[in-house]
């Protein structure tokens, strides 16, 4: 099958031979045993199938690179394999091999000449590479003069000129304008429909959501978890607010999904719930209706500064609307160990119908990468019914007032 | 080696295009463009044709024309230029293009397939200009000249063996970067190009054959000053030794190429 990939028990090793002659020795000389390894990678085993899409993601030196670079195929893998079928095309980096003084035209011939490409092959497709770059008459001109974003677009034609089997695109989405954004991202899932496997390398978690449906989270070159998106996200978001003596854990939600659940509990949640006008607590929401969070938090240690964050999103996981009391200017001074402080949040519910869940930090300043006594996922869940509006469509209830002329 | 082969064949149009790339890019800005490919030689050769003329001219029995000494220097410089540029060019091959082989995937022995082409068409447009400065000087080389191919087909399998050996190398012991030109700077002096071989003394003259420069660069001379055949006895040998380093080379090329991209 086109586009299927496996990988197994991946590892990459940089060696050390304690000198350049033993190095020597090993290339021809099997036995040569190295004085030492740094494994950058190990252990690392996942298959996609064809037409899937999986998001890698992890912190700065997790591995993610070097695993893209192992299934591309620019460096061997030290021990295990990467089986792959199909056309393989890679956007590890955008602008390699092009040349500043020649015209984005030539640097596209030469850049699929790169790809592997013949003149044929590049002459059929240089239309269609010059008419989604949309750079227009600088097409011919020299890629100096190109602004950045400009060279981000023919680049991008040339890497995605022809549907591979399996395209692997490392960090490289997040450059140029939100028009051009949008526009390579609908070409990804347009290539996605006709069956085009995806690995993504991103910390943009709505790339990773939005195009993915599945994701694997790297840390220290191992893999520490594969699931659906919005769960390793979260998990992975935990994971930077993690700190040491923190704890972390993953419970099952009762809505089946997972939810992590961390911070260093000098400060906890006793409850989280969503109330109706009448103080009552619900689930099912009606659009527009006015609602209340409550939020009781419970204060273990003398804590200088208590902020409390929630963040609503919706059943793909991206966040409709996010705060916390520090952007309020309600930041809690000096709360007391065995104090307990309750939230209440009042707003109007102006959201589509559909799922959503909250998400309630606490922490000491304005995020809760530093100072994060609790993070909670899905600490509460409901839905929206749209049961007194006018149909719509979308995430947001947005009152509109026509008015018609004749 | 078949599929090393094979691979570049699958690049053909990337291995051309990058040839056309260099030429192109190395001049585009320029006034001069092209002509600078064939004046950066030439200006050696005038200057020492200037400095060495006198000393030197009187010395080169056989040859009536005027400038025989300038035609002297100009042959053995087309053949020297050809062999340091590829080797100069492959010492650094690798490191230069870590960035692409890190990121890519295509075959690496593209890399020095293109140094040699484009080092030909360089060596092709000296060439033209070195002919048409002969002309301009009186001198007509004769039927000796189709010697000359096979010449340069010696001269680039050896410069191409001792490159890439030299350039795979140099990936892991930097060193070899810097000493090489020294070396290169020494076989320039110890090959007979801007002197002629009698006037080393009689008793250090054998170690000239030690030099398999010599022996090409020599030919070189025969073929476009004096219109006759080359050494080919000595080059066949030399020959033999190009292709067995050449083999070697390719060898540790393709043992070292996958710890070669971690070390860039």
């Amino acid at each position: 099958m086109s586009g299927a990939l496996r990988v197994e028990q991946l590892g990459k090793s940089y060696r050390q031979w304690g000198g350049e002659w033993r190095r020597m020795a090993s290339w021809f000389a099997a036995s040569m045993q190295p004085r030492e390894e740094h494994w950058v990678l190990k252990d690392v085993s996942f298959s996609v199938s064809p037409g899937e899409a999986v998001g890698i993601v992890g912190q700065n030196g997790a591995g993610k690179s070097t695993l893209l670079k192992l299934i591309t195929g620019t460096t061997r893998p030290s021990q295990g394999q990467v089986q792959l079928s199909g056309q393989v095309s890679a956007i590890l980096e955008l602008g390699m091999g092009f040349s500043p003084d020649l015209s984005g035209r030539q640097n596209a011939y030469h850049s699929a000449g790169l790809m592997g490409y013949s003149r044929a092959e590049i002459e059929r497709v240089m239309p269609e590479i010059e008419a989604f770059a949309e750079v227009g008459e600088y097409f011919d001109q020299p890629l100096r003069t190109y602004s950045s974003g400009m060279q981000m677009r023919v680049t991008f034609s040339v890497a995605t000129a022809v549907r591979p089997d399996l395209l692997i695109v490392d960090e490289a989405l997040s450059v140029g304008d939100a028009y051009f954004q949008h526009k390579s991202f609908e070409r990804i899932r347009e290539f996605q429909k006709q069956g085009c496997s995806l690995l993504i390398v991103s910390h943009d978690r709505s790339a990773v959501q939005a195009l993915c449906s599945r994701a694997i989270l790297l840390e220290k070159g191992r893999m520490l978890k594969d699931g659906k998106p919005e769960e390793v996200m979260d998990f992975y978001n935990a994971l930077i607010a993690e700190k040491e003596n923190q704890k972390r854990e993953v419970l099952h939600h009762a809505s089946g999904k997972m939810q992590t659940v961390s911070g260093s509990r000098e400060a906890v949640l006793i409850n989280v719930q969503l109330l109706n006008a009448e103080q009552q607590p619900i689930e099912f929401v009606a659009v527009g209706e006015a609602v209340e969070l409550l939020a009781r938090v419970q204060v273990n240690a003398d804590i200088p500064q208590l902020v409390l964050g929630y963040m609503i999103k919706d059943r793909l996981g991206q966040t409709v609307f996010g705060t916390n009391t520090w952007h309020t200017r309600q930041v809690v001074q000096e709360a007391r160990a065995g104090s307990v402080v309750e939230y209440r949040i009042a707003f109007a519910m102006n959201l589509g119908p559909g799922s959503y869940s909250i998400a309630v930090a606490l922490h000491a300043n304005d995020t809760h990468l530093s100072d994060n006594y609790e993070w909670r996922d899905l600490a509460c869940v409901f839905h929206v019914a749209n049961l007194d509006k006018s149909d719509f469509v979308g995430t947001t209830w947005m009152t509109p007032t026509i008015a018609i002329r004749r | 080696m078949k599929a090393m082969m094979l691979a570049a064949w699958r690049y053909r149009f990337f291995i051309f295009s990058s040839i056309k790339t260099e030429l192109h890019t190395k001049f585009v800005r320029s006034r001069l463009g092209g002509l600078w490919l064939i004046l950066n030689p030439l200006a050696q050769v005038v200057i020492f044709a200037f400095v060495l003329s006198s000393i030197l001219s009187a010395r080169l029995p056989g040859v009536d024309n005027h400038y025989a000494y300038a035609i002297y220097l100009m042959s053995g410089t087309l053949g020297w230029t050809l062999f340091s540029e590829i080797v100069n060019r492959c010492l650094t091959l690798f490191i230069d293009n870590g960035n692409i082989m890190k990121k890519l995937v295509f075959p690496k022995i593209a890399l020095p397939l293109i140094v040699v082409g484009s080092a030909l068409v360089n060596n092709l447009l000296l060439f033209v200009a070195i002919l048409a400065i002969f002309g301009a000087l009186g001198h007509v080389p004769g039927m000796a000249l189709f010697g000359l191919p096979l010449l340069m087909a010696v001269n680039v399998a050896l410069a191409l063996g001792l490159g890439l050996a030299l350039g795979v190398l140099n990936v892991f012991m930097r060193d070899i970067g810097q000493v090489v030109p020294v070396i290169m700077q020494f076989l320039y002096w110890f090959t007979p190009i801007v002197y002629m071989p009698d006037i080393i003394p009689m008793q250090y003259r054998g170690w000239l054959a030690l030099n398999p420069l010599a022996t090409i660069v020599g030919g070189y001379q025969q073929v476009l000053l004096y219109n006759r055949a080359a050494d080919w006895a000595g080059l066949g040998a030399i020959a033999a030794i190009a292709l067995v380093l050449l083999a070697f080379s390719l060898l540790l090329f393709r043992k070292a190429g996958p710890e070669m991209v971690d070390q860039l």
